[in-house]
């Protein structure tokens, strides 16, 4: 009932968030948020840590930014086929790491997601160190042009929207159920009967696709794809928004995006903008030392201590 | 006559060999160190790379501030920066004991932001020069390549410290605690053993390790605050296709890794950024548990 109640709440915030707060902002906060929900997935619900995701996020903006630049796709098309394309390399890389557990599987898939941003640097289409600019943003269903904020913001919002509840509905299912379970005590699920590496797989190549979607979603937006969204910063960002926000909370991972998007805004349009990256640094230190429930987590056991 | 080996020109080969050695020596000293700490501790050092940095900065600050030469800093900044490491270990890593090995990674990697972009901001991302000793200076023409004796040295000292690591690990007391400490720490301190104070030394050295091929590194490539990010994620890759078991695996690993590196630099540059990453693609699907390890 409370849940109903906040996600009432916060559809109502974010449909007149924009009359408030400077859309792009908002739109880069959106992106962001589906980006962290979708790896809290496989990291949160599956229990392993990719720190490859950049790999999926930046591959799916460049796939993206290429189809509506050059081919000309509308922008829908554009962005499923930046996401099909990040469901492909989720699979392969998928299927490569599962092979090995824990720290193994961390370093594993970031190698591979190293491996991919290489590629990226020396391929033809990708534009080198400059990326992909002036992406256009075409029109959405046809008819509503997206080159007005507003329009678009309602845009992303709407994916935004259809990314969290495939998410949602994926772990209150009986496969996220299975999934919470391999992550609790591998030995046990497979001793159930459960193929546990294809539920592993499953989760990865849906949690890389719905990153990819964001990474698409997220060119759109700002006209560009570049090095930055490959890069394996990338991919530890993406970590210390679900870990702030709280691992293994439908919602955390969201909110952590929120507060790391605008503490970065907030930090460089000040004096402290080349410390960005030391302040990120910091807050991941004490997310480990002190606060591994993150905020989300945090706010629940609370919860659960007074009522 | 050797004029032409498969095509190439022996000049050719033999120095992007020699490059590959000396890249596979850095791999193999760094996965050594990520090997004794994770032996221990349970924790992959992200912030290997970071530290290694620190090491060469070390080495940079003491010509340039004190006047202390390249042989001095071999010794010094070692030491220095495996101190640095006692202190990390002693104030964060410790407290996350007993906690999921995940949260050691997330940790250090916390650290690698912080120590690299502390940098960044001081010294800027360009790199700073540091010139290799004047008894090295200059090489030897062996007949089918120029070898600089610099390039000569960081082989030979990377190979004696690799060496000097397994002896110190196979053949004396404290290395057969560290082994039993590896096996099973609560035994271990039954035995009467200060498992902590053995946890934190071996984080020490695996750090100081870290720092001594930043110092050798120091004259080849400049010395920058980003020398060691992209380094260490090549370092992962070779870890998981050697595996952490065994220490001989891990020097091997890293210079068999050097060298094919150098090798595709020669017949086929484009694909040198990634071969390290093909390689271990292939050892995945052959053999999951790396070359030397141990199936989990």
């Amino acid at each position: 009932m409370n849940t109903k109640i906040g996600y009432i709440i916060a559809i109502a915030l974010l449909l007149v968030a924009p009359m408030v707060i400077y859309p792009v902002f908002l739109m880069k906060l959106l992106c962001f948020a589906l980006f962290a929900c979708a790896f809290n997935l496989i990291l949160g619900y599956g229990g392993l840590l990719s720190f490859g995701h950049a790999a999926f996020f930046g591959g799916a903006a460049y796939i993206t930014g290429h189809a509506l630049k050059v081919w000309g796709l509308p922008t829908e098309l554009g962005i499923l086929v930046g996401a099909g394309s990040a469901c492909i390399l989720g699979f392969a890389v998928g299927l490569l790491a599962i092979r090995r557990q824990g720290i193994y599987f961390a370093m594993i898939t970031l190698a591979l997601a190293q491996m991919v941003y290489f590629l990226f640097i020396s391929a033809d289409f990708s534009g080198g160190e400059n990326g992909l600019q002036g992406v256009p943003r075409g029109t959405a269903l046809g008819f509503i042009d997206l080159q007005n904020d507003m329009s678009m913001y309602y845009f992303v919002l709407a994916i935004f929207g259809l990314g969290y509840y495939i998410i949602a509905r994926t772990v209150y299912s009986p496969f996220g159920q299975v999934l919470s379970a391999i992550r609790d005590n591998e030995d046990r699920a497979t001793s159930l009967g459960y193929d546990v590496d294809r539920y592993k797989l499953l989760a990865f190549v849906l949690s890389a696709t719905l990153a990819g979607l964001a990474g698409s979603t997220k060119t759109v937006v700002f006209q560009l794809a570049s090095l930055t969204d490959a890069h394996w910063h990338m991919s530890g960002e993406v970590v210390l928004m679900t870990l702030l926000g709280g691992l293994g909370t439908i919602a955390g991972p969201a909110v952590g995006a929120g507060i790391i998007i605008a503490l970065q805004n907030y930090l460089a349009s000040g004096p402290l903008g080349a410390w960005v990256p030391v302040v990120l640094g910091v807050i991941f230190v004490i997310c480990v030392l002190a606060f591994r429930r993150g905020v989300v987590g945090e706010l629940k056991a609370l919860m659960r201590r007074s009522f | 006559m050797l004029t032409d080996l498969l095509g190439f020109p022996p000049q050719v080969l033999f120095g992007q060999l020699l490059l590959g050695l000396i890249n596979g020596a850095f791999y193999a000293v760094l996965s050594l160190g990520l090997a004794v700490i994770f032996g221990l501790l349970n924790i992959v050092n992200f912030a290997h790379g970071a530290l290694y940095m620190l090491g060469a900065f070390a080495a940079w600050a003491m010509a340039t501030y004190l006047g202390i030469g390249y042989w001095g800093a071999l010794i010094l900044a070692p030491l220095v920066v495996g101190a640095f490491g006692v202190l990390l270990e002693r104030v964060l890593l410790r407290r996350l004991a007993g906690v999921d090995h995940l949260y050691g990674l997330l940790l250090t990697f916390g650290l690698a932001l912080v120590i690299e972009g502390v940098f960044i901001k001081l010294f800027g991302a360009s790199g700073q020069p540091y010139p290799a000793p004047s008894q090295l200076s200059g090489g030897v023409n062996l007949g089918f390549m120029f070898l600089p004796w610099y390039r000569g040295w960081v082989v030979v000292a990377s190979l004696a410290v690799c060496l000097g690591t397994w002896f110190l690990f196979e053949r004396t007391k404290i290395g057969a605690y560290l082994r039993a400490g590896t096996e099973n720490p609560k035994l271990l301190q039954a035995f009467g053993v200060n498992v902590p104070l053995l946890t934190t030394l071996a984080y020490g050295y695996g750090v100081a390790l870290a720092a001594f091929a930043g110092v050798l590194a120091a004259p080849i490539n400049q010395v920058s605050p980003l020398m060691g990010s992209n380094l260490i994620i090549i370092v992962f890759a070779v870890v998981v296709i050697g595996g952490m078991g065994s220490i001989m695996g891990a020097v091997v690993t890293g210079l068999a890794m050097g060298v094919i590196e150098g090798l595709t630099r020669v017949f086929w540059p484009e694909a040198s950024a990634t071969v390290i990453f093909v390689v271990m693609a292939i050892v995945l699907v052959l053999r999951p548990a790396g070359l030397f390890g141990k199936a989990s």
